[in-house]
């Protein structure tokens, strides 16, 4: 990190654009694509299905509207630096924007493990009466024990929706099955150790293509980038039938009680956290192969998608101890 | 391609388009009075309705989308965006950089943020009516029970959030890799430090927020249940992830005031800022601590025994760094050459009652106590002293201080000098009471109240007005200065400042450093 | 001492004060209430040293320091020794204000051993009260606000305990240990008498424990003190402390009707007070 910055950069110009559109255009996009999801969901749960084409409309809109403007953007930036107008400096403000991004990740994936590690900690025995926080909770809660993974939720506990105290908080329905290696129907089948190898042996691949482009090797480059995206879609596959035998097979969906909504919402966003991995190691493959970007000194896209590869593996991990295992 | 540097393109262009940290500061800096203008017009519609005892003006449910959407304007439209235009416009020449170092990212963070309070602000025709729930939107008030508009409220926190964490991101990679040679990290003027801090706050809590509206918009839409016991979650899930990211945000607020309050000082007494080390070092204690306090605004909820005494003890040390500051700033005053000009009235007015809100904010974080505090009109006094007198005050001393610089043209002293005693008098009418009717019992958020908090009531809304009317002034005078104000040419618009942004001309042209500037040598100081 | 302060910044401020206008949080009528009172006294008052110290050095550096009287700016910018002195004194006071602290938290916290044992739920917008003991038939009422929407809408003179009174007040015995066990049915809300210092969340889905021992009779009033939706402000609560022989004779009385009562509490409470303040009772 240190080399490139400030030392020779020192008299170099700072290459500041003159103006450009591309924030207003991404603007439009973005501003678009949520007034539409918002209408779209709004369509979805208080009714109005009539107009929800509209809605359709503008989200799709603003989603492509904002897709283009990004491509345009980093092509924008791509062509400045072919063109030789990034310093030393310019490039070491890049790798700190990319780190601090990669850093707000972390951090929102840590309220999705904090709300997990709360749950399993506390409002979970606490439910079961259990604890300095809920030792009066059989009242309300009677018969109700508390487990990881959950075979109940307290709803069904006292009878489903109808017969619980509490008024109209929507309907839980507790899944046959969990997603833990108990319920796997053999070590070998069970999806997500192999996911697991698949994301760890990905992070080694990607490596070994850095190593190759840092050695001026274009062709290992390439196919050790290729065999990454190649594992990367192999792992969404896997995802994808793990998602179908929970939905389908073992009734898990996100209405399963905190249960699901844990499971999903982090496999969710970690899912596509890996998919917008993928895209970016894919879109640096096109580059190499189609317009032989990147050498050994300047292959900043590169080296941006794979920390952010490392970061959606080291995630993983984290999620296949406290999601699965634990 | 962007060889010949000149001015400023023409028209509307200029602003759409702008890469340029000046303009790009200007447009947060209008902004945000925008939004200072609207959430105190919400305000005004609160006080209103609380002159007298009984439903005059407006509905109760209406009365909570104001408090909700005051809360929210102000604290997300009207503060933070005004100091990240300061940042904007004072990091770059007090770093020694010709500009933010990701300029058209830096377009890109405020752009966002207009179309996504004119979106939180179109809940308020929707169906249902705008958000409702307060600014801290507790679950199942903003899940299950909630109008239809606040999906809309969800996504334009998102949009927030994005905002801020792009404009954090940019601010540090501008610190830490765009100084120039010799700016070592401890020759940076103290406003930068704050913001180099704040910006590590903003980047490290605002994902959580987004994580947890993100949770909100599952449950409202998608049948999960991380905030209803039913399906075995929790609605004092939603609390702590949003304190959280709340407690660290009121620093995100009152950092940067630090920062202000840490340069004009100086250049008023004419005497270096005393403790300049301690200084940098207690803010970071502060920011430190800010993430382990944060169950103090849940004393009530019923946590265990041990977290409540864990976040009491936190909680109160916060005290000692930010008492550090307090006496560093009386030590700079102390044997220097006072004299007292409008941004110096307001560092003044910030010391005595931010600290006054800091006592308040003391007296909150002691458990027992707070049970008889929380949730009272007790609480509304002592954050509006933090944010209002603590915030406000410093950003309006620092607009005070830095406009003459911005535009070439001085402001007239002694509207100023009004504007500052209209808005310390009326200030303290205002908030002071409120002390009294919360320690006497009054719930906030309450759009009606018992007889015997009317006499107060009457005269805290009394207070509003004349402290909202003095903002009307302060409109007046800014426009006035920037239109017609007494040119001026100085480089040192004050005789006491000190740092690079008064070494390039004034006003302040276009670019500044294109190429790298000698960092002068006042050690240890600035 | 703490009046004549009050009394002085209240007189300074504000022509319209009148004596009755209170100032300061009341020590209320519990032992814990005396407690806490007595900690806010000490927390205030220690903090109003400090703002006195302080700002003394501060404003006579505004008088005797200023540059219109020619004073010379001298240029010192640091000293190890106060700054380690103002790091450390403040500490020692806060260890001095957590003793106290500490000692009054266990106290509140200290639900055991309770004598009766009430579950307060919070509903929008009402609380309903349910004594539960072991034996004997369960009486269980809602408490609704009864101040009528004339006096809200200012076309009625409005009374003394405008907004502060219920149609059916919780009832509890003096000198007792009555523990509350706190919830809600909808959102959340929260518990508060002023009176007798017992403030806890109603959180649906989760029981909050609270307690007291209240030695006076008298009628103690407080507020829902969580917004809890359009109505929050119009939720009260009202505690009525009577003897032993009155509580048992109130509950021999409820409980006779009890099983009647507790249908018709839930029918019609449900739909009128103030449901009707609007109009629309959507939940
Ligand atoms: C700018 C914003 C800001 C700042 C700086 C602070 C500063 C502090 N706040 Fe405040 N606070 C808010 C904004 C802020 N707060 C808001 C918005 C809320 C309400 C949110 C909501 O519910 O809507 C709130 C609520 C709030 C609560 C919850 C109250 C409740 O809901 O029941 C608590 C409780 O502990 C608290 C404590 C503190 C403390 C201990 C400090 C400390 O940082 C203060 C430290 C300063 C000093 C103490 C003064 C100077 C020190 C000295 C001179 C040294 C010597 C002093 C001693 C040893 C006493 N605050
Ligand atoms: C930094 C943030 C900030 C700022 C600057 C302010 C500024 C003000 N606030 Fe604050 N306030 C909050 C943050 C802030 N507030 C928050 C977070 C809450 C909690 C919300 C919640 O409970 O969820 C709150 C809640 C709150 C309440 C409690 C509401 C309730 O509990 O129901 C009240 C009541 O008096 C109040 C009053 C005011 C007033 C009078 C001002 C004044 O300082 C405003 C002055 C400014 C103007 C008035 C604008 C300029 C003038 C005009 C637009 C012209 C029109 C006016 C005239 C001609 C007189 N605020
Ligand atoms: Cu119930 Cu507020
Ligand atoms: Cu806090």
């Amino acid at each position: 990190m240190a080399n490139s910055s400030s030392a020779s950069a020192g008299h170099e110009k700072y290459y500041v654009p003159e103006s450009s559109s591309l924030a207003v255009r991404a603007t439009i996009g973005l501003i678009l694509s949520v007034f539409g999801a918002a209408m779209v969901l709004n369509d979805m749960t208080f009714g109005g299905a009539e107009e929800s084409s509209t809605s359709v409309w503008v989200l799709t809109t603003g989603l492509v509207f904002f897709i283009f403007t990004l491509a345009s953007w980093f092509g924008t930036a791509i062509r400045e630096n072919l063109a030789g107008m990034n310093s030393g400096q310019l490039h070491q403000s890049y790798v700190l924007g990319m780190f601090w991004f990669i850093f707000s990740e972390v951090m929102f994936f840590a309220a999705f493990f904090g709300a997990l590690l709360y749950v399993r900690q506390f409002a979970g025995p606490w439910l079961a009466g259990e604890g300095e926080g809920g030792r009066m909770n059989g009242v309300l809660w009677p018969g109700f024990e508390f487990a990881w993974p959950p075979v109940t939720t307290p709803q069904e506990i006292v009878g489903g929706v109808d017969s619980q105290v509490i008024a109209n908080n929507g309907a839980f329905v507790s899944q046959e099955k969990s997603m833990a290696p108990a319920d796997a129907h053999a070590w070998y089948a069970w999806l997500p150790m192999w996911n697991t190898l698949i994301l760890l042996s990905s992070s080694a691949t990607v490596h070994v293509a850095h190593t190759a482009i840092l050695a001026g090797s274009r062709k290992k480059f390439n196919r050790w980038l290729g065999i990454t995206v190649g594992l990367a879609l192999i792992f969404l596959g896997l995802q994808a039938a793990e998602y179908y035998e929970a939905y389908v097979l073992y009734g898990l969906t996100l209405n399963s009680g905190i249960y699901g909504s844990t499971f999903f919402m982090l496999t969710g966003f970690h899912g596509f956290h890996v998919a917008m991995g993928m895209t970016m190691l894919l879109i640096q493959l096109v580059r190499s192969v189609r317009r032989e970007h990147f050498t050994a000194t300047d292959h900043f896209g590169f080296e941006a998608s794979s920390w952010y590869w490392h970061f959606v593996d080291v995630v993983w991990v984290f999620l296949f101890l406290f999601v699965y295992i634990l | 391609m962007g060889e010949h540097h000149h001015g400023p393109a023409q028209g509307i262009s200029r602003w759409l388009f702008t890469t340029n940290h000046k303009d790009i500061g200007t447009m947060y800096l209008w902004f945000s009075f925008a939004m200072f203008l609207l959430g105190g017009f919400f305000a005004m519609v609160i006080r209103a309705e609380l002159f007298q005892p009984g439903m005059q003006l407006v509905e109760p449910g209406f009365f909570n989308q104001m408090t909700t959407l005051h809360g929210l304007v102000m604290v997300f439209g009207a503060i933070m965006p005004s100091f990240v235009g300061l940042a904007n416009w004072l990091i770059p020449m007090m770093v020694g950089a010709p500009d933010m170092a990701l300029p058209r990212m830096n377009n890109w963070s405020f752009w966002i943020l207009p179309p996504a309070f004119l979106m939180l602000a179109s809940t308020l025709f929707m169906e249902g009516g705008a958000p409702a729930f307060g600014w801290t939107f507790y679950a199942p008030l903003s899940t299950t029970y909630a109008a239809p508009s606040v999906t809309f409220f969800i996504f334009a926190i998102h949009i927030l959030g994005v905002s801020s964490i792009m404009g954090s991101i940019n601010i540090i990679a501008t610190v830490m890799n765009m100084r120039a040679p010799g700016m070592t990290y401890m020759k940076m003027p103290l406003f930068v430090w704050t913001w180099l801090i704040t910006a590590f706050l903003l980047v490290a809590v605002m994902p959580v927020l987004a994580g947890a509206v993100t949770m909100m918009l599952m449950d409202i839409h998608f049948g999960t249940s991380f905030f209803s016991a039913a399906g075995g979650g929790d609605p004092v899930l939603f609390q702590h992830i949003f304190w959280f990211f709340g407690h660290p945000e009121v620093y995100i607020i009152i950092l940067p005031a630090f920062g202000v309050v840490s340069q004009i000082i100086p250049a008023f007494s004419r005497k270096p800022l005393f403790g300049y080390a301690s200084m940098v070092y207690a803010t970071a204690s502060i920011a430190f601590l800010s993430f382990i306090v944060w169950a103090h605004h849940m004393y009530t909820v019923g946590m265990p025994i041990a977290g409540e005494l864990f976040f009491m003890y936190a909680t109160m040390l916060i005290a000692v760094p930010t008492g550090v500051k307090v006496f560093n700033w009386i030590s700079t005053m102390w044997r220097g050459a006072l004299s007292f000009e409008t941004p110096m009235l307001f560092c003044i007015g910030f010391l005595i009652l931010f600290t006054l809100g800091g006592f308040t904010g003391l007296m909150l974080s002691i458990a027992p106590a707070d049970f008889q505090y929380h949730d009272t009109y007790f609480v509304v006094a002592h954050f509006h002293y933090v944010m209002v007198a603590g915030a406000v005050f410093s950003m309006t001393a620092a607009v005070y201080y830095w406009l003459p610089k911005w535009c070439g043209r001085m402001y007239n002293e002694a509207m100023g000098r009004t504007h500052f005693w209209i808005s310390f008098i009326g200030f303290n009418i205002t908030f002071f009471p409120q002390h009294f009717v919360g320690l006497a019992g009054m719930p906030r958020r309450i759009p009606d109240y018992a007889l015997q908090f009317a006499d107060f009531n009457m005269m805290s809304s009394i207070g509003a007005f004349i402290y909202g009317a003095s903002q009307l002034l302060f409109l007046y005078n800014v426009i006035a200065t920037v239109v017609a104000g007494k040119p001026i040419s100085d480089e040192k618009v004050w005789d006491g400042a000190e740092g690079l942004e008064w070494t390039v001309p004034t006003p302040a042209p276009y670019h500044t450093f294109e190429e790298p500037p000698l960092v002068p040598k006042p050690a240890g100081t600035i | 001492m703490g009046r004549v302060f009050s009394g002085a910044v209240l007189a300074f401020l504000s022509p319209l004060a009148a004596a009755q206008n209170q100032i300061n949080m009341s020590p209320g009528v519990t032992e814990i209430g005396a407690d806490i009172f007595e900690l806010h006294m000490l927390i205030m008052w220690i903090c109003v040293l400090i703002g006195v110290a302080v700002f003394a050095v501060m404003f006579y550096s505004i008088y005797a320091h200023r540059k219109s009287k020619g004073h010379q700016a001298s240029q010192f910018h640091e000293s190890t020794k106060v700054e380690v002195a103002w790091t450390v004194v403040p500490f020692l006071i806060l260890i001095a204000m957590a003793v106290p602290a500490t000692s009054t938290l266990l106290e509140v916290y200290d639900n055991d051993e309770a004598e009766l044992d009430i579950l307060i739920t919070g509903y929008q917008w009402k609380w309903k009260y349910e004594y539960l003991e072991e034996s004997g038939e369960p009486v269980a009422f809602f408490s609704n606000l009864v101040t009528s929407q004339e006096e809200i809408y200012n076309t009625d003179e409005k009374g003394d305990n405008y907004l502060l009174e219920v149609d059916e007040p919780l009832v509890i015995p003096t000198n007792t240990k009555v523990r509350f066990l706190v919830t809600a049915n909808d959102v959340i809300h929260s518990w508060w008498v002023p009176e007798i210092a017992v403030k806890r969340d109603a959180i649906p889905g989760f029981i909050n424990e609270a307690w007291t021992r209240v030695p006076e009779e008298g009628i103690y009033r407080g507020q829902c003190t969580e917004l809890c939706g359009a109505y929050h402000g119009f939720m009260p609560v009202e505690v009525h402390a009577v003897s032993r022989d009155e509580f048992d004779a109130w509950m021999a009385a409820k409980r006779g009707a009890a099983a009647a009562q507790t249908q018709l509490a839930m029918q019609t409470l449900s739909v009128d007070g103030l449901m009707d303040l609007t109009g629309k009772d959507d939940g």
